[in-house]
């Protein structure tokens, strides 16, 4: 990976503190790995060729299985939003802001997220 | 009934008063539960008959009403079940009573009374629906199988019988039927023969000609046609079980007889009551169905009509809906005679006959087309003017039936040059598109459906073939007008602006099947260069990456762990395992033909327990591990590699397992090694991706124990060789396969099997199972047949070499897999941390562990989670 597709963003936008989880190397393009990350299970998409944003972090929780299995949905494109789909009942959620498409009373956390020289850096509170 | 009939008597007169309120509601009995009959009692509820009437239907027979005009798929691969025209709820319905195997044996117009063996049961309004017998000339020596007939599922039974013994049947009557019936010998392997009175065959539907082309056509099929025989006698055989005697001296031997004669009119219970009988049998009825019996109607082929019987069902139909209007006082169309024009496939030979197929009009002129290299013929008789069509008569090439017929119906002016109509369609003959017929044109004739009727539904925003199917009833009756209801219906779609949407998804804009051939011509090995080329966007969907994914490797067969290829995959796939609803996964290894030695036995128990997953046999005849998380994947998978196992693609939409029994090496009643042939055919096909998952099983004899007629491709031995059966399935919608060719060698099976997937993943919608595939075939099984068998599209070589690059490149994707750490890389729960998901609870049940329940969560102890 190029220094270019590095995400800046500044922590104290979010008034967060990045913590490394993993290394550029963990991650697979196109899919999701999943960090723990004091406790919570962080799913992280890295999605090089889009357009823009390409690694986002989001709950790996699936409220309607009730298991841990976001990180191993499939993501892709909805009417211009990147989603992921849950790979138990396929409901999407927005990589963007976490909400179901099918369900938004269903709404995932998602985390501020950047590539800081080759470390994955998660955003947290 | 019964109950009110005894009660009555003597009873005290507020008890009398109790009985004329309840008898308010009148009864209306049913007798025959054919196709007419049936046909009646649907309408009569559709309509609202039992706000007034308890309705209660007899019938001989033993099953409630089944489809009589394709009874010879009985033979091949339908059940009777299947063959029933309608669930069994509709005879459930409060207020109807089906008497199924209670034959009325009197009717007492007097009392108003029909008589059974279980009593009598009084009636207000009675229809008579029952139907036809078939005439058996009176022949010496005509008894038992010698002297069959093919009319209901108890007949067709005893053909079966008769012919499991037998090499050669033959048909008496060269007619419809007749012609069905050898079809059906020639169905259950007999060597066929059919015997016809008459110079020609189909004396009432077709002309000289036209008789010749079809015998000519039924003859290259290997059916033995006889015409102009009588048959005089019947008598011990010397090669065969049978000899019948013809006139000069002339034989035929044979092991059973079929008779196919003509049918009479079912109508000894009118006679017996002494209601007017027809010149040629048959109950009189008038324009309104009614006997000469005010409270007694007749329909359908026991009914006789200005002195003529109807042997079709759909003027049986039309007699039933205006039967069925009448008793609940609604607008009742007379019935005015119908139209005997009939189209079908027979021995898989298209006929067609349309009016006056005779030219007996005064003044009627012809157009004939002749081809006798591949015994085509084709007649157009028009009227006096030249302006009208009269009739028509059709062999070998049924596409200019549905024009034709509409010519005639609806009185449409002939083009300038008439015979174009029946020319080869090279010639850019003028067919009559869908817009240019009328309103009131008849597209379904069965159930009198108009292309009115189809509009009205389409503007009521039926948008889809089988809603409308459902909604208008068209094409539920013989099938035979789907080709014009579908051009009918696609007309209308777009002439009101709507486009039929085929697209994938959002970003292709092709179906399936148009990106699979894009995929194969363009040779086109990743999913970005598809979407480069043919798509939208820059990622995908879920709907897209799969079904691509799936074409990817149906054509190339490339490793499914190849990085490109990852991200395409359902988790499944990705993870070569089966997730289950907590998130854990089950493991199948591969054991082919259920066969297995007891050290791998032992190495999958010693896995099992090693990892602690719960253990079941699956119904393919293999194992399933239940209960491993991620990260265990590849751990379990080497030690089950190491034993000798490969995956066995539970996970795929692709090849799962060839189910098979234990064959002639143990079994005493096995005819042929069905083990050794379901190791063959596991090993050819596995790892082949496709638009379902495909089910294979092999039987060794005709026992079928190992239930091949429910798969997508079912084997059978036989003394011979191999039945090879297609497009079966168990699961929500059940399917039996039908029976596609029988007594195959090894070699020409795998290469008909061969052929046969291969089309099925070009030509298969996305998650389209080989059973929805095959009905949606236009042409069905005997298209099918043409293009597997006999190659009618010059495909075969490709089919099968596209199938053997699949073949060579077949490696196990786990072992593939886990000599790459790269691909291991996805395999952990926690990139960061070795933990295992701590969400993840079993408890024990039966000896082993399963996932927690909710309810059951609150009585473990869980750890504090900081946030």
């Amino acid at each position: 990976m190029n220094q270019s597709n590095t995400q800046r963003v500044n922590p104290a936008e979010h008034s967060a503190v990045w913590q490394p989880v993993c290394s550029q190397q963990d991650l697979v393009n196109d899919s999701g790995v999943v960090v723990w990350l004091d406790g919570a299970q962080v799913a992280l998409f890295y999605l090089p060729n889009v357009q823009g944003k390409t690694l986002y972090a989001i709950d790996n929780h699936d409220p309607q299985s009730g298991a841990n299995v976001i990180g191993r949905g499939l993501v892709g494109s909805i009417k211009g939003d990147l989603v992921v789909a849950s790979p138990i009942y396929k409901q999407h959620f927005r990589l963007q802001d976490g909400t179901c498409l099918e369900y938004p009373q269903q709404r995932l956390r998602v985390w501020p997220v950047r590539l800081n020289a080759g470390v994955v850096e998660v955003g947290v509170a | 009934m019964l109950f009110f009939t005894v009660m009555g008597f003597g009873q005290v007169s507020f008890m009398n008063s109790n009985v004329a309120t309840l008898n308010k509601q009148q009864t209306l009995i049913v007798i025959g539960n054919g196709m007419v009959g049936h046909h009646c009692v649907e309408q009569l509820i559709e309509r609202g008959a039992l706000k007034r009437y308890r309705l209660h239907v007899f019938s001989e027979e033993p099953m409630r009403a089944y489809d009589r005009v394709h009874l010879s798929e009985y033979f091949s691969g339908r059940d009777a079940e299947s063959l029933a025209l309608s669930d069994a709820s509709l005879y459930q319905t409060p207020g109807v009573t089906l008497h199924l195997g209670v034959p009325v044996l009197e009717i007492d117009r007097e009392r108003r009374q029909v008589i059974t063996a279980q009593g009598c049961v009084s009636y207000d309004k009675l229809v008579l629906a029952t139907g036809s017998y078939p005439f058996v000339p009176p022949i010496e020596g005509a008894e038992g199988d010698s002297r069959l007939v093919y009319r209901t599922l108890e007949d067709l039974d005893a053909i079966r019988s008769a012919a499991a013994n037998a090499r050669r049947g033959v048909v008496v009557g060269g007619g419809l039927l007749g012609l069905e019936a050898a079809n059906a010998l020639k169905s259950l392997g007999l060597e066929a023969h059919v015997v016809e009175f008459a110079p020609r065959l189909m004396p009432v539907q077709l002309d000289d000609l036209g008789g010749l082309a079809l015998k000519a056509q039924i003859e290259r099929l290997g059916v033995g046609v006889h015409l102009s025989r009588a048959t005089q006698s019947i008598s011990a055989g010397e090669d065969y079980r049978y000899r019948m005697n013809f006139a000069n001296d002339e034989f035929l031997e044979t092991d059973l007889v079929v008779f196919s004669a003509g049918i009479r009119a079912q109508d000894a219970l009118a006679r017996d009551c002494a209601l007017e009988i027809g010149p040629r049998g048959g109950v009189v009825i008038d324009d309104t169905c009614l006997s000469c019996d005010p409270n007694i109607y007749a329909i359908g082929e026991c009914a006789s009509w200005n002195g003529s019987l109807f042997g079709l069902v759909a003027p049986g139909y039309q007699m039933a809906r205006s039967v069925a209007a009448r008793l609940c006082d609604d607008v009742a169309e007379p019935f005015q005679g119908a139209d005997m024009s009939t189209k079908l496939k027979l021995l898989g030979v298209d006929v067609g006959s349309i009016g006056d197929a005779h030219a007996n009009t005064p003044g009627a002129r012809s157009y004939q087309f002749i081809d006798e290299t591949s015994a085509s013929y084709r007649r157009l008789v028009v009227d006096a003017s030249g302006k009208r069509v009269l009739g028509a008569v059709l062999i070998g090439d049924n596409s200019y039936y549905d024009t034709l017929l509409q010519y005639m119906q609806n009185a449409i002016t002939l083009p300038s040059e008439p015979a174009a109509l029946i020319l080869p369609s090279s010639e850019g003959a003028p067919i009559l598109g869908p817009g240019a017929l009328p309103e009131a044109a008849t597209v379904c004739s069965c159930h009198n459906v108009t292309k009115g009727a189809i509009c009205t539904a389409i503007d009521g925003g039926c948008t889809d073939l089988g809603l409308l199917k459902s909604q208008t009833k068209a094409c539920t009756g013989c099938g035979g007008c789907a080709g014009l209801l579908k051009q009918v219906f696609e007309h209308e779609l777009v002439a009101r602006g709507v486009s039929v949407d085929k697209s994938l998804c959002e970003h292709f804009a092709y179906t399936r099947q148009e990106l699979y051939a894009l995929v194969r011509v363009e040779g086109v090995i990743s999913f970005e260069e598809l979407l480069a080329k043919h798509g939208r966007g820059h990622t995908g969907c879920d709907v897209c990456k799969p079904a691509v994914g799936s074409i990817l490797a149906s054509c190339w067969n490339q490793p499914i762990m190849e990085p490109s290829l990852v991200p395409l995959q359902d988790t499944n796939d990705t993870f070569m395992a089966n997730m289950q609803k907590n998130g854990t996964y089950s493991v199948v290894p591969r054991i082919p033909g259920g066969e297995i030695t007891a050290d791998k036995l032992i190495a999958i128990g010693v896995v099992a327990k090693k990892y602690d997953l719960y253990t079941k046999i699956t119904g393919g005849q293999r194992i399933d591990l239940f209960g491993a998380q991620l990260h265990q994947l590849p751990d379990i998978w080497g030690e089950l590699i190491e034993a000798g196992f490969e995956t066995g693609h539970a996970y795929g939409k692709s090849t799962r397992t060839v189910k098979s029994c234990v064959g002639s090496t143990w079994c005493r009643y096995g005819v042929q090694d069905s083990v050794q042939m379901a190791l063959a055919i596991e090993d050819r096909y596995k790892g082949l991706r496709s638009p379902h998952k495909l089910k294979f099983a092999v039987s060794g004899c005709t026992r079928e124990c190992a239930e091949a007629q429910s798969k997508d491709v079912g084997v059978i031995a036989t003394e011979k060789g191999w039945n090879l059966y297609i497009a079966g399935n168990g699961g929500m919608r059940p399917r039996h396969a039908e029976l596609f060719a029988t007594d195959l060698d090894d070699a020409t099976l795998i290469r008909y099997i061969d052929r046969f997937l291969m089309f099925y993943i070009r030509t298969a919608d996305k998650l389209q199972r080989t059973s929805v595939w095959r009905e949606s075939l236009e042409g069905g099984l005997d298209y099918l047949k043409d293009v597997i068998i006999h190659d009618s599209l010059g495909l075969g070589a490709e089919l099968e070499s596209q199938m053997q690059l699949v073949v060579n490149r077949y490696e196990c994707e786990w072992a593939n897999a886990l000599k790459d750490p790269e691909k291991l890389k996805r395999f952990r729960t926690f990139v960061n941390d070795k933990r295992p998901d701590p969400d993840i609870h079993f408890v024990q049940e039966r000896g082993q562990r399963r996932p927690i329940m909710a309810a059951e969560l609150n009585l473990i102890p869980v750890t504090e989670e900081s946030v």
